[in-house]
């Protein structure tokens, strides 16, 4: 069986463009998060926030391939042209039929749907249609667009598990290397914000309006004073690559892909499920070969929901005990959806190069339902050789993967 | 509108849409390897036009013709003429 290496990483994120800003944004411990004021706009939705993209308006990509671009697949793009700028992988080969693209998103582009229908809806005609309507909405557009911009000839997936999208992406495209059909990957989440995300977390009572006059304070993971979810965008990409074959042309590697695990929980389709998240994480430890304590950090998912938070609070302490530090980036970048896999294993990547683990923002008193695993709250400089990384959606998916470090 | 005024709306227009450079919107450009387009532009080029001129020109079978820049003004000066006549 195949090794799987890190050979690029490349992030579009709240914080702006590029691996180093998301990380210093993290490690500063900087908030994203603002109040977007044209949900003001909005009926029937309480929530103000939200974490923008700043200064991205894809114009650098030539026109011609950007008219099938809509925002996320100008996120993913971008953020695919700095993972694959890392991993300085020879360009004759991207045609090769061995190099392929695993890009989700939660949902096509609202933002062109919306500017469609609401032109369409006048006299239900389609004759101010224009052809890339359908290349900026059809579900793999992200994924297409980032094959097409490059010229990877390989497999074309685009999954779509909502909050699970960017992790599973990064699942499927290990196992691809894995299993030997594919020799690398570009693989991650991406989204674009739209008022529709944010309103449909709020409609399930999951999303953060408390704190709408203090935006930074919103979004608080595992605390006893968090209201739910601050919705976000951003993409991160990540190029993975047969192990062996990275060795062999020099390539630095950042990390490994050693495990992975996603499965589904039909008991609700909304409700998150504590057991289920458990057996995920056994089946991506059993994949990697480790032991529960072996693991040194686990990022978590934790989107600061209620329900959500409690249940892989327990989760985890279940299977980890109380002395494994554990942490959740939403606090700083509210929840980017189908892209926090990506870049949220990007972050855990850079922590354990870096050797400190960023603690989860705003985490100021714990809830005592969330008590048990050791979620800290300090920057915390520490050797870590392998860690765990949790994504849950909406759906009943559970998704983990095991990142070992490369010292 | 006076034949300047719509060759000069025709001319903004697909600058817009296709983010040309002002310098490259002469009559010999060739639409194609002159100004970057390529048939799915082509699509798009006939629904602009239709929407900033009002007039309709998909199924015309003179679209075939057109090579450049100047074939795309003289036919949509010929649909003027022809559409005016007509009412």
């Amino acid at each position: 069986m195949r090794r799987v290496a890190v050979t690029g990483m490349g992030a579009v994120s709240p914080f702006g463009r590029g691996v180093t800003t998301l990380t210093s944004g993290l490690v500063e411990g900087r908030s994203a998060i603002k109040v977007l004021a044209e949900l003001k706009e909005y009926g029937g939705m309480r929530t103000r926030l939200a974490a923008l993209v700043p200064g991205v308006d894809g114009k650098e990509i030539p026109r011609g391939k950007r008219r099938s671009m809509s925002k996320q697949s100008i996120f993913a793009v971008l953020a695919a042209r700095e993972a694959l700028a890392q991993a300085a992988l020879s360009e004759t080969e991207y045609g090769s039929g061995r190099y392929g693209v695993v890009v989700g998103t939660t949902i096509s582009s609202l933002e062109t749907s919306e500017s469609f229908f609401a032109d369409h809806f006048r006299d239900k005609s389609f004759s101010r249609m224009k052809t890339s309507l359908f290349f900026k909405t059809m579900n793999h557009s992200a994924a297409a667009n980032v094959a097409h911009f490059f010229g990877l000839e390989g497999r074309l997936l685009a999954p779509a598990a909502a909050c699970a999208t960017g992790c599973q992406a990064l699942g499927y495209a290990y196992e691809m290397i894995v299993s030997g059909v594919q020799d690398v990957m570009v693989c991650g989440g991406t989204e674009e914000f739209h008022p529709l995300s944010a309103a449909t977390f709020d409609l399930m009572n999951a999303a953060s309006f408390r704190y709408n006059d203090r935006p930074e304070l919103a979004s608080r993971p595992f605390d006893r004073e968090r209201d739910g979810v601050v919705c976000g965008e951003g993409a991160g990409v990540l190029v993975l690559e047969d192990w062996q074959s990275a060795k062999e042309r020099g390539a630095e590697i950042l990390a490994e892909i050693s495990g992975f695990a996603t499965l589904t929980e039909t008991g609700s389709i909304a409700e998150p499920s504590s057991a289920a998240m458990q057996r995920c994480m056994v089946l991506a430890l059993a994949d990697a070969g480790v032991e529960a304590r072996s693991i040194n950090y686990i990022n978590a998912h934790a989107t600061a929901t209620k329900k959500g938070d409690i249940a892989e609070a327990q989760a985890l302490f279940g299977l980890f005990g109380d002395q494994i530090p554990v942490s959740s980036l939403k606090g700083h970048l509210g929840h980017t959806l189908a892209a926090c896999g990506g870049l949220e294993t990007i972050a855990t990547i850079e922590m354990m190069r870096r050797g400190e683990l960023i603690p989860t923002r705003n985490l100021n008193d714990i809830d005592p339902r969330c008590q048990g695993p050791r979620i800290f709250t300090a920057i915390e400089k520490q050797t870590t050789s392998l860690a765990l990384k949790n994504n849950f959606a909406l759906g009943g998916v559970n998704c983990s993967l095991v990142i070992r470090a490369v010292h | 509108m006076t034949d300047a005024e719509i060759i000069s709306l025709v001319n903004d227009s697909l600058i817009e849409e296709f983010e040309l450079e002002s310098s490259v919107m002469v009559l010999e450009a060739e639409i194609f390897a002159d100004l970057g387009l390529d048939s799915l532009d082509i699509v798009d080029m006939v629904v602009v036009l239709e929407g900033a001129l009002g007039i309709k020109i998909r199924d015309d079978a003179g679209l075939r013709e057109i090579r450049t820049l100047g074939d795309i003004h003289q036919f949509i000066l010929q649909k003027k003429r022809e559409t005016e006549a007509a009412s």
